[in-house]
């Protein structure tokens, strides 16, 4: 399911970052965990429930200005669609 | 390719083998470890500090039951403090509220309800205690907390028929993740594998029901199918591959590479208290007895799925086959598969149990 561009998604109960001097930054959830870098983890640490869908489209079109701007939008629902799905975050 | 051996990623912490359960399938082994040689808090809580820094992200407590431990509070605070993500696998038989708010307090992340069928009588029967009810009730209580829950469901022939009323129960509560687990066939439940094993008809049913629940519960719940892996064409990747990323504790200390590894001849397990995690994971010649791909036989040696099933389970190939490094004889390309089928036919030529009625006649 995509989320509207006005939800504010969160990471779902049960789910967390690793401490922050554990590296690689990795989200944690039950019996799996999932190594994030680059536009995945600009992502998720902006699911912290505070920023809209539209606001993180809107950092991820300024951290990558070379890229289509709809096609970054569209990339992001997709992702957290995926998110949603495997139940790692709420919107 | 062998065997520089990578991190381990989880540590399964068997606490305890203490349980008011009393459950046929049971993966514990036959011989249980008694409460005297359970390991100290210290030694847990040192354990914890050395698998965080080994790489282990992520400690599942379990037992027998976890909460049988005095100290489980100090545990789940110990685990978090090291590092790691901490679930409680548990058949919440001996919590209250209270114990749960300190469980929560001192940081677990994800909490593991079993259940035993859908009804208190097949739960009854299958686990030989009464607590079918105050499991309803800590669903309850696990309402108040922001905390990852997984219902757990162990599917076999006597309970599988529950399963569209089990979906129905998930459906209506929304758990993160409901895992309907077949019986895998070690411990107590190889024990008992003849009454537990479904039938091809069952198993349909369940594959069915599974795949609309799944539709239906996306977005919702996560929904985990384990197999019963006597019915796959190949065999599961058991623990990820051997001493590849689990490592499990059992109550007296010793580190097995798979819960069923003692069943095992001729293996030397390391304790805990006498070496470091890190040092048994790199060392140990249990762990690495299984590593890479050297001890393989055919047809694994040559199979392209070599790296994905890693030869299946040891302890199954052992159990069945006779032979701890054989191919898993689940795999239908296996040599000793004809051990399998043969168990399948047998429970699957038993006719459905049918009551043989005796009618009263009608008086002449």
């Amino acid at each position: 399911m995509k989320p509207e561009l006005t939800a504010t998604p969160k990471l779902a109960p049960g789910v967390r970052f690793n401490d922050q001097n554990q590296q690689p930054r990795t989200l944690l959830m039950p019996e799996r965990a999932l190594r994030l870098n680059g536009p995945s983890l600009a992502i998720v640490e902006l699911c912290d429930g505070n920023h809209t869908v539209q606001q993180i489209a809107e950092k991820l079109h300024a951290l990558y200005s070379k890229a289509e701007p709809a096609r970054i939008t569209n990339d992001l629902l997709g992702y957290l669609a995926l998110l949603h799905d495997q139940r790692a975050i709420d919107f | 390719m062998t065997a520089a051996p990578s991190t381990p990623l989880a540590l399964v912490a068997e606490l305890t083998h203490r349980c008011p359960l009393h459950c046929v399938y049971c993966s514990n082994p036959l011989e249980l470890t008694k409460r005297e040689t359970e390991l100290a808090t210290e030694t847990w809580v040192r354990v914890f500090e050395e698998a965080a820094a080994a790489g282990v992200l992520q400690a599942d407590f379990t037992g027998g039951e976890p909460l049988a431990r005095t100290d489980i509070v100090e545990l789940v605070r110990a685990g978090r403090r090291a590092g790691v993500y901490v679930s409680l696998i548990t058949s919440g038989l001996p919590l209250d509220e209270a114990k749960l708010a300190a469980l929560v307090e001192a940081g677990l992340d994800h909490f593991q309800l079993s259940f035993q069928g859908i009804h208190k009588q097949t739960a009854r029967e299958i686990s030989n205690t009464t607590s079918h009810a105050h499991k309803l009730k800590v669903l309850q209580w696990l309402k108040k907390y922001r905390l990852g829950v997984t219902l757990n469901f162990v599917i076999h022939r006597q309970n599988i028929l529950e399963l569209k009323e089990m979906v129905a129960f998930v459906e209506e509560y929304q758990p993160g993740c409901v895992e309907f687990a077949s019986v895998q066939y070690y411990g107590w439940g190889f024990a008992n594998r003849e009454n537990l094993l479904p039938t091809r008809k069952q198993l349909d049913y369940c594959v069915e029901t599974l795949k609309t629940a799944e539709e239906r519960l996306r977005g919702k719940t996560r929904v985990v199918f384990v197999v019963p892996d006597y019915y796959a064409k190949y065999p599961k990747p058991c623990v990820g591959g051997w001493g590849r990323k689990l490592m499990v504790i059992t109550p007296d200390g010793t580190a097995l590479p798979c819960h069923a590894a003692t069943v095992i001849p001729g293996m030397h397990f390391e304790n805990v208290k006498e070496k470091s995690v890190l040092a048994i994971w790199k060392h140990s010649s249990a762990f690495q007895r299984f590593r890479g791909e050297e001890w393989m036989q055919e047809p694994c040696r040559s199979c392209d799925r070599r790296e994905q099933d890693f030869a299946g389970c040891r302890c199954q190939a052992f159990l069945l086959a006779g032979d701890a490094s054989a191919t898993d004889p689940v795999c239908s390309l296996a040599p000793t598969r004809t051990s399998v089928d043969a168990v399948l036919t047998k429970i699957n030529d038993v006719p459905e149990e049918k009551v043989d009625w005796v009618y009263r006649p009608n008086p002449i």
